[in-house]
């Protein structure tokens, strides 16, 4: 049964204060979840004032910023600072995206930081994605083929086939759309969520995969594959522009025309 | 380890509505509201077959301002969802999944539920 209400020991109330330095015109407040797992403490909201004439544009320059300058224990993953790495998604103002390609100046009024949505927070910003990755590795995304491999040659596809492709391989695996799905929250246990159908999807129009039949038996359950209502959260969210929820739409009709 | 002491991160508590996320639970809710409707139905057949006295008194009970709300509120879940449940069937053959199309189509399932619901009711008294 969904628990729609936070746990004793998750529930959050105001943190710290940290006021610009003196001077600064350009003030910009961040308030963001902070939590760790040394001080015993329920987690807390603290505010960050910073001064937007000497920051980046975007919201990791201004979280990169603050760890710098401010307050070295905010903690929070980031690598790539463009969109292609994933490490950085949490929740923005409401919405999961990429701290790294969304602009400061999309917010009006204070910007608010918290984790990416319903899963365990290791610290700070930085939520445990173990059971994610767990159902990433389970739908098998490498290609899986019963034929010998031609010699002297590749494993052919037309361009037509490739294109199928587009929309899919893009996924940089961020767990945005995953987190913004409210399934996906009161069913993560069973539930393999929007990011993972959209990988398994990839796998099953691949023309080159020959394991198609063995994906969709594992796919097929009221769980893994149906505890998706489209509810249309995960393609809201999606930084990188794709469409999971219409991927999954697609797998079901693929479970419908192989019955024939 | 202290991994059992882990908080879990807010969700519903921050997460921002949309209308495509309002009617999902819309349609949730009244498909549950429509399995009360069902009872009142199956009342009213009930009372029908029973006599005068048995129609009598639930005409009293639906004609007073409860039993009218509630009634309207049976017919608003019944044309919300029958609109939705139409999109659903677009979705199970793979239309209408972009996100102009979502939005679009949110706005039409709520305006058409609406109308639908006022429509039985000028059609009920007698106005149309």
């Amino acid at each position: 049964m969904a628990e729609f209400r936070l746990p004793k020991n998750s529930t959050y109330k105001k943190g710290k204060i940290w006021a610009a330095e003196k001077g600064a015109t350009n003030i910009k407040r961040f308030n963001i979840y902070r939590w760790n797992e040394d001080d015993g403490e329920n987690p807390r909201i603290d505010t960050y004032e910073v001064d937007l004439d000497k920051c980046g544009p975007m919201v990791l320059d201004a979280l990169i910023k603050i760890k710098n300058e401010i307050d070295p224990t905010l903690t929070f993953r980031r690598s790539c600072r463009e969109g292609v790495c994933g490490s950085c998604a949490m929740n923005i103002g409401g919405k999961n995206t990429l701290a790294c390609t969304i602009d400061i100046a999309a917010y009006k009024g204070d910007v608010n930081i918290y984790p990416l949505p319903h899963l365990d927070v290791v610290k700070d910003l930085v939520p445990d994605l173990t059971n994610f990755y767990a159902q990433y590795a389970s739908i098998k995304p490498w290609m899986q083929t019963q034929t010998p491999t031609p010699s002297g040659t590749e494993r052919l596809q037309s361009t037509e086939d490739r294109e199928k492709l587009d929309g899919l391989y893009e996924c940089v695996l961020c767990a945005c759309c995953s987190t913004s799905c409210p399934s996906y929250w009161w069913n993560s246990d069973k539930y393999l969520g929007p990011a993972v159908l959209l990988q398994a999807y990839r796998w099953l129009v691949d023309s080159r995969d020959e394991n198609t039949g063995e994906r969709l038996d594992d796919l097929e359950d009221p769980f893994r594959l149906y505890r998706c209502h489209t509810i249309m959260n995960c393609t809201n969210t999606c930084p990188k522009g794709l469409n999971p929820a219409k991927a999954i739409g697609e797998i079901k009709k693929m479970m419908i025309e192989r019955q024939g | 380890m202290s991994h059992t002491k882990r908080p879990t991160s807010p969700h519903l508590q921050v997460y921002s509505w949309s209308l495509e996320m309002a009617l999902s639970i819309l349609h949730r809710a009244t498909g549950v509201a429509l399995g009360g409707g069902a009872l009142l139905v199956t009342w009213w057949i009930i009372a029908v077959a029973s006599g005068p006295d048995a129609y009598d008194q639930f005409r009293m009970v639906m004609s007073s301002i409860i039993g009218k709300a509630v009634l309207f509120a049976f017919t608003f879940s019944l044309t919300l969802h029958l609109c939705n449940g139409i999109r659903h069937l677009f979705w199970d053959m793979g239309k209408g999944f972009e996100l102009e199309d979502t939005q679009r189509s949110s706005k039409l399932v709520l305006f058409s539920s609406i109308i639908l619901t006022v429509l039985s009711w000028a059609v009920g008294y007698g106005l149309i």
